[in-house]
């Protein structure tokens, strides 16, 4: 348990701008506040791969700058920000969780890292994941497992995990992520946080290291819906250096999620899908799960049941897609222009020391992924395998179509389980795969998805994630469902979910 | 569906330009097995008439004005890109020999 009050790195993004903006607080003292606090805990949570100190205190120091010439600060100004290491950053290591790219210093910032920077959000480091965004538990990374803060011995979900434990551990109230088939939400879920996947297109990948290029989408993490919208605000916007890139105005999420938490959700349709209930879900993740939607329909939201049959086969249509597109993307790791390199010496060829490069810098699940691209992309297997899972794609996007005529968002548990135990399932993929089986529809169809709290499986006492789906380009149903629902359950609870996070 | 025997292993992990161990082989081989009879599953929608999807959006190729890019538009830095190089030398990348001996 902790006090709330003026302990600076318990307070939400918006409150930190707001003293910051009033000078109740100086940018400086928050960002070291923060920087004590990583000093203080990370040894045991391991969130960082990075912590930039320097650059951190520097960005502080440049708002305090701005605000003493009078200067307007922006809504997140000064607030400190945990960036998951799959974003490059000028000058600052980026590893992707991975050997290969140990000590690369980019030589340019990814649209994500400018536009916060041009906010004058304070990147405070690079968070822990699994190596190149390929996994579920962050036990992946190369440089160990990221542990959560709810129960030292086990997983903060992955891939981002390391963003998702940085919120938990009071070492930043913000932090990115990336989801590619469901890395955002899924962390969020099993550490009692609010992760957001915005509509693909909408946030740019210039300089998110690519994994699946038609699947991976950079989007906010908090601890509260607001302080996620605030921050979807700055990120999202069109990048003429994102061929991808959406021409369009970013949602209103901002007024949606004040809209959300003051007036709730009456009259809105929430449509429940039927697929992701049942068999192999734990009794808390569906008690809190179902206790959720009552509360929605208690506050006049029209809910009815959906059938999503495709969303069945979502799961191997993902694992067909995703490893055929990494393996394309991965193939620019070849020890030649940048990262490692392994065997140059002077004897070996420059394929070979491709290879052995490969080979010494990949880590297991990398390499599996790679293989099984190779695979299903292969001549004789093309059709069977990475064709058929495009045709499931378009069944799932027309499931999706067919829904939204009927309802205006989708909800599900966002994971089948609460947070496993660090080694439970590390050598067993397929099981590891299950954990994403309800976020992955979303990435398939490149609409909208979020994680909110919504209360701990009375079994094990750890959070479960309430899973909103909305239609591409209305991220901001997202964040009123999500909004109302936070405000009813803490107004239910009496307080936020993490004042039940033990004590560091 | 075909099961993925070790030598398919050993032949997918050439075109993968990774030098996998005796151990890496046996043990990919059995988890590729699982992966790859697990995601089969694909084949049980029937799709006959369904066109595939490779990509959420509808693509267009996209053109930039013929225009001097304005200050500020990232450009990569020479020394800055060769810093980060396994190799470099003459202001360029040096390669391993890509021509065999004969």
């Amino acid at each position: 348990m902790y006090a709330s009050g003026s302990d600076a790195i318990r307070r939400t993004a918006a409150d930190l701008a707001a003293a910051i903006a009033s000078g109740e607080l100086s940018a400086v003292e928050v960002t070291q506040a923060h920087l004590d606090r990583i000093a203080k805990v990370d040894d045991k949570v391991k969130a960082f791969l990075h912590v930039d100190a320097q650059g951190a205190l520097a960005a502080a120091a440049a708002v305090d700058a701005k605000r003493a010439k009078g200067e307007r600060l922006g809504p997140l100004a000064g607030v400190p920000l945990a960036l998951k290491d799959v974003f490059t950053t000028r000058g600052v290591p980026t590893t992707c969780g991975s050997r290969i790219l140990e000590g690369w210093l980019p030589p340019y910032d990814a649209t994500v890292a400018r536009r916060l920077r041009e906010a004058d959000v304070v990147i405070i480091g690079k968070t822990n994941m699994d190596e190149f965004a390929m996994g579920s538990s962050t036990e992946n990374s190369a440089y160990g497992p990221t542990r959560n803060p709810w129960d030292l011995e086990r997983v903060p979900g992955g891939s981002g995990g390391g963003s998702a434990a940085s919120l938990v551990a009071f070492e930043a109230p913000l932090a990115i992520g990336s989801d590619t088939g469901g890395s955002i939400r899924q962390p969020a879920a099993v550490t009692g946080t609010v992760g957001v996947k915005p509509t693909y297109g909408s946030v740019s990948r210039y300089g998110l290291v690519a994994f699946s290029s038609s699947l991976d989408q950079g989007g906010p993490c908090a601890r509260t819906v607001l302080d996620a919208a605030l921050l979807h605000e700055i990120i999202a916007g069109h990048d003429p250096l994102d061929s991808t890139s959406i021409d369009m105005p970013v949602p209103p999420v901002v007024a949606a999620a004040r809209r959300g938490a003051d007036e709730g959700v009456r009259g809105l349709r929430i449509g429940v899908v039927k697929q992701f209930d049942g068999e192999g879900y734990a009794p808390g993740v569906r008690q809190r799960f179902h206790e959720s939607v009552e509360l929605l329909a208690g506050l006049g939201a029209e809910v009815v049941e959906i059938d999503a049959p495709s969303f069945d086969h979502a799961l191997p249509a993902y694992y067909l897609i995703a490893p055929s597109e990494c393996s394309s993307n991965l193939a620019r790791f070849d020890a030649m222009r940048y990262g490692l390199r392994v065997g140059d010496d002077g004897v070996h060829s420059a394929e070979e020391v491709t290879a052995l490069t490969r080979e010494a810098g990949f880590g297991p699940e990398v390499k599996r992924r790679i293989m099984l691209g190779t695979y299903a992309l292969s001549s004789g297997y093309y059709d069977a395998y990475y064709g058929q899972a495009q045709k499931v794609r378009t069944l799932i996007i027309r499931d999706f179509e067919k829904a939204f005529e009927r309802v205006d968002v989708l909800v599900s548990p966002t994971t089948p389980t609460t947070a496993f135990k660090i080694g439970e399932r590390v050598d067993d993929p397929v099981s590891m795969y299950l954990a994403d089986l309800c976020t992955i529809p979303t990435n398939l169809a490149g609409n909208a998805g979020m994680s909110v709290p919504c209360g701990l499986a009375p079994e094990d006492g750890l959070p479960v994630g309430f899973q909103i789906l909305a239609p591409a380009l209305q991220d901001d149903r997202l964040y009123r469902v999500g909004a109302a629902l936070e405000a009813a359950l803490e107004d239910r609870w009496g307080h936020p979910i993490l004042e039940e996070v033990p004590a560091l | 569906m075909p099961s993925i025997t070790r030598e398919e292993v050993a032949h997918l992990a050439k075109l993968s330009r990774l030098e996998l161990s005796d151990a890496e082989l046996d043990h990919f081989a059995g988890q590729l097995d699982a992966i790859v009879s697990a995601v089969a599953r694909v084949g049980e929608l029937p799709t006959e008439h369904v066109p595939p999807t490779s990509h959420p959006q509808p693509l267009t190729n996209v053109f930039r004005a013929d225009i001097v890019r304005p200050a500020g538009t990232p450009v990569l830095d020479r020394a800055e890109v060769l810093a980060q190089a396994p190799a470099a030398e003459d202001e360029r990348f040096r390669v391993p020999r890509i021509l065999g001996e004969d």
